[in-house]
């Protein structure tokens, strides 16, 4: 079967990985996002910060229509990604979420072994001789810098795992179907700060080969790791979109000069 | 790549393929509808709607036959309602006890026991019914026969226990902690509380939870069957045997010509049960979906 | 002190209602083990009843049950579990689902011996499978099917939704979450309420009656359109009908003893598996 998505397809410019293009989104009667319009850059750090309940996962998730999962949310505007847009009707949501990944909020290894877990994607996806899985498995947790720590206790359950190696074997798992885009929603949350310390290693390793959007609800974190900040607002609306440095040395918008020194969020 | 349009195309043969199972449900409520009314509706040949319902003398095989059912819609009446008396104070009292006053190493216990209660085989009730319970109260009454409405009502009372307790328990489990706690910080104690704040706000639940018990003691046959003494007398007296509808049909329908106006009148028998537990259910089910929303 | 003493009789009297509970279970358990335990042995499990059923055992009946119970399962637990799946995992078209919910609920409702009409009515005469296994099975089938639908809609709802959406983030298609995430985590679930309906199927007499249950049969079924001896039929034609009735108290103990323990014993394993599930539990 041949991909409906075609990288650098005509209507994005080379280097751009999505063009979201006035995306508003309703859960019911009620607006989450209004009218939010940018390119995320491919192979770099794409942080989208904000306050709380601002629509930053609702936005994560339309990027690979996760959305759907429930059944009162809508999605209307334009969001391309390899030459399509994805919110038009017939797209294959399967082969979408193959080449866009995602990392919770809250680790969510499957109750199965650390082998099991990483070899899902590729598994669904069709790779049936040992040999060849069990190479995507140890080269994806090799990337996920988890190798040395499990490669004894591959058949464990995963749950016998630390919060921190549970996040990046989640982390793995998504990387083991070589996706293009890896998103994250808050990855750091639920973890102590010498955890957070080595997924935020990880990040700005991966952006070498993948690109990333990372939500975040800590300005430092969003700082740290990422080129670009999308900052939203309560109401879903994006207030400025610029490189991360820019807009926390010079923000244009009041507003937002007052979120990221921390008058309020 | 060929086994990923193998898997796509089982999607959506998956999905009709459940979609039909949850169908079956549906249809076979529906046919048990068809074929109550197909083989039931006969019988209105033979007398009136009226004079079924309403007719006071059971003759089914007489020639004429005289099909009327007012002996035993009363005899399930009034066997219901004794049971009722049995079972909604213990049903509730029991899920009151389980769920607000047992201490937490209790509770497992206790709800097992209610399970269990609600696991023993209504042959087996009727069984130990008539071995020990219709001797016992036989001398203890000093009845002529210890068949009565009576002992029928009482081992029904057991049994509509666990549907009555469990409906009333989850009711009270719904009601939410922060209102027995703002009740308690005002100075209540607990049975104060249960009583003028859990117990009103788990009604409708505690109502469901009766109104599906009664549908349960209404539709049970075995116990019955065994221990009531089966004579359709009217008007029917507590201490006295007793014939229910369900009784009815399990006794005759094995000796029934298919075809007779007997054959027919013991499915329209089946229809009036059908029709009177269906409604049970759709009320409690209205009256249930309040505390669901409120939760 | 007055507000004291009115708490503490409420509570006892709630309490004596719990324990009348726990009596009534007790008493019908003891009478019936006490006076059933002599009779067991193990011709009494392997024999035929000879000389009209007044001696001998219940082997034919325990088969029987078995074959129906059997029958039951292959009937209704792909039935049930597809129907639950549907329910809980292809939330979609919420009108429809409604619709279903309630003719589950409804069919939950409907008393046994109309299920025993229905049967006799469609399998029996309409289907002409005759009085027969299969038509047991189809009609005891349809009536613990909506336990099962309840119990693994249950079970699938236990299952956090972090599974099921890590699963699709992943590009799988919802069947195959359903199938390798959500199934193999509410497989326990689904037994348990599995084994309910069995205890429940062993135990119900009014639709087997003229669905399946014979009398007495000198042999073995051979095929599922045979008809069978059943034990829960089996003690009420001994209690009730069977000539000389009052000389096979025994036998009718006995035979109540052996029914009762083997649906008891069956809720007993759901209750405990059930509590182990939810100790195990580690998400
Ligand atoms: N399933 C849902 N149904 C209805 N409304 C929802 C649903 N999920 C989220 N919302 C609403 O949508 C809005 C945006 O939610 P979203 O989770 O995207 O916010 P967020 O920016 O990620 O917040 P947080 O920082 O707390 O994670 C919120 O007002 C929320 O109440
Ligand atoms: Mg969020």
């Amino acid at each position: 079967m041949v991909s409906q998505f075609q990288p650098a397809g005509p209507a994005m410019e080379m280097g751009t990985a999505f063009s979201v293009q006035h995306l508003s989104f309703f859960y019911g009667q009620e607006r989450v996002l209004t009218d939010v319009s940018l390119d995320i850059p491919q192979r770099r750090i794409t942080s989208i910060v904000g306050p709380s309940g601002c629509g930053k996962s609702t936005f994560l998730r339309v990027l690979n229509r996760l959305y759907e999962v429930v059944p009162s949310a809508r999605a209307v505007g334009q969001v391309w990604f390899e030459g399509r847009d994805i919110l038009a009707r017939g797209t294959d949501v399967v082969d979408l979420r193959r080449r866009v990944g995602m990392v919770f909020q809250k680790p969510n290894p499957f109750p199965k072994s650390v082998y099991e877990n990483v070899a899902y994607a590729p598994r669904i996806h069709g790779v049936r001789k040992r040999r060849v899985l069990y190479d995507i498995v140890a080269r994806a947790l090799g990337q996920a810098a988890l190798w040395e720590e499990v490669h004894t206790r591959l058949g464990k359950s995963a749950f016998d795992l630390s919060g921190g190696q549970q996040q990046r074997l989640c982390i793995a798992r998504a990387l083991a179907m070589e996706p293009k885009v890896i998103l994250m929603d808050e990855p750091t949350s639920a973890l102590d700060p010498t955890a957070t310390a080595k997924i935020e290693d990880l990040i700005t390793v991966l952006k070498d080969t993948y690109t990333v959007v990372i939500v975040t609800h800590n300005m430092q974190q969003a700082a740290r790791v990422s080129d670009l900040a999308a900052v939203f607002l309560t109401g879903g609306e994006m207030v400025e979109y610029d490189e991360t440095n820019r807009i926390f040395e010079n923000p244009n918008d009041k507003r937002v000069e007052d979120y990221v020194t921390g008058k309020f969020g | 790549m060929r086994s990923e349009v193998r898997s796509r195309i089982g999607e959506h043969t998956v999905r009709w393929i459940m979609g039909a199972c949850a169908g079956v449900s549906l249809l076979a409520l529906g046919l048990i509808v068809l074929f109550l009314f197909r083989e039931g509706m006969p019988v209105f040949r033979t007398v009136s709607l009226g004079g079924f319902l309403g007719g006071r003398f059971w003759f089914p095989t007489s020639e004429p036959p005289s099909l009327g059912i007012l002996p035993m819609i009363l005899g399930s009446g009034l066997v219901t309602g004794f049971a009722l008396l049995v079972a909604v104070p213990l049903g509730i009292g029991t899920a009151l006890f389980v769920g607000e006053v047992a201490p937490a190493s209790a509770r497992n216990p206790l709800k097992v026991a209610v399970e269990m209660l609600a696991g023993v085989p209504s042959v087996v009730y009727g069984f130990f019914g008539l071995m020990i319970v219709v001797p016992w109260l036989q001398a203890t009454l000093n009845l002529p026969t210890g068949q009565t409405a009576l002992t029928a009502s009482l081992l029904l009372g057991i049994m509509a226990v666990p549907t009555v307790a469990s409906i009333a328990e989850d009711a009270v489990a719904a009601v939410p902690d922060t209102w027995r706690e703002a009740s308690l910080a005002l100075g209540a104690t607990r049975w104060q509380t249960l009583r003028s704040v859990v117990v009103p706000a788990a009604r409708s639940g505690l109502l469901a939870g009766t109104l599906l018990g009664m549908g349960r003691a209404v539709g049970e046959t075995m116990t019955v069957l065994m221990v009531s003494g089966n004579s359709p007398t009217l008007p029917p007296v507590l201490g006295w045997p007793v014939r229910t509808l369900t009784a009815t049909i399990a006794l005759e329908m094995a000796e029934t010509p298919v075809g007779s106006p007997h054959y027919h009148a013991l499915f329209a028998v089946g229809g009036v049960l059908f029709l009177f537990t269906l409604t049970l259910n759709v009320v409690g089910e209205l009256v249930g979906n309040r505390i669901r929303r409120l939760a | 002190m007055n507000r004291v003493w009115s708490q503490r009789t409420a509570f006892a009297l709630l309490g004596l209602s719990a324990l009348a509970v726990f009596a009534a279970l007790a008493v019908v358990l003891g009478f019936v083990t006490v006076r059933g335990a002599p009779a067991i042995s193990w011709e009494f499990l392997s024999a035929f009843p000879r000389r009209g059923m007044t001696e001998g055992g219940i082997f034919p009946a325990l088969l029987g049950t078995f074959y129906l119970v059997l029958g039951t399962v292959i009937v209704s637990l792909p039935l049930g579990v597809g129907a639950a799946i549907y329910l809980a995992e292809y939330a979609e078209q919420r009108s429809w689902i409604r619709v279903v919910r309630i003719g589950v609920n409804n069919l939950a409702a409907v008393p046994s011996i109309v299920f025993g009409l229905f049967g006799l009515a469609f399998f029996v005469k309409a289907l002409g499978l005759g009085v027969s296994i299969l038509s047991g099975a189809l009609t005891l089938g349809l009536m613990v099917m909506p336990l099962l639908i309840r119990s693994t809609e249950e079970a699938l709802n236990a299952v956090p939704k972090e599974f099921r959406e890590g699963a699709l983030a992943l590009g799988a298609t919802r069947w195959q979450a359903v199938r390798s995430v959500v199934l193999p985590v509410a497989v326990p679930g689904i037994l348990t309420g599995a084994i309910l309906a069995v205890g429940r199927a062993a135990g119900e007499t009014a639709p087997i009656m003229f669905t399946a249950a014979a009398f007495y049969t000198p042999r073995l079924p051979r095929s599922p359109l045979d008809e069978v001896m059943a034990l829960p039929y089996h003690l009420y034609v001994m209690a009730t009908e069977s000539t000389a009735f009052w000389r096979t108290r025994h036998l009718q103990f006995g035979t109540a003893l052996v029914l009762l323990g083997l649906v008891l014993i069956l809720y007993l394993w759901a209750a405990v598996w059930r509590a182990r599930i939810r100790r195990r539990k580690r998400w």
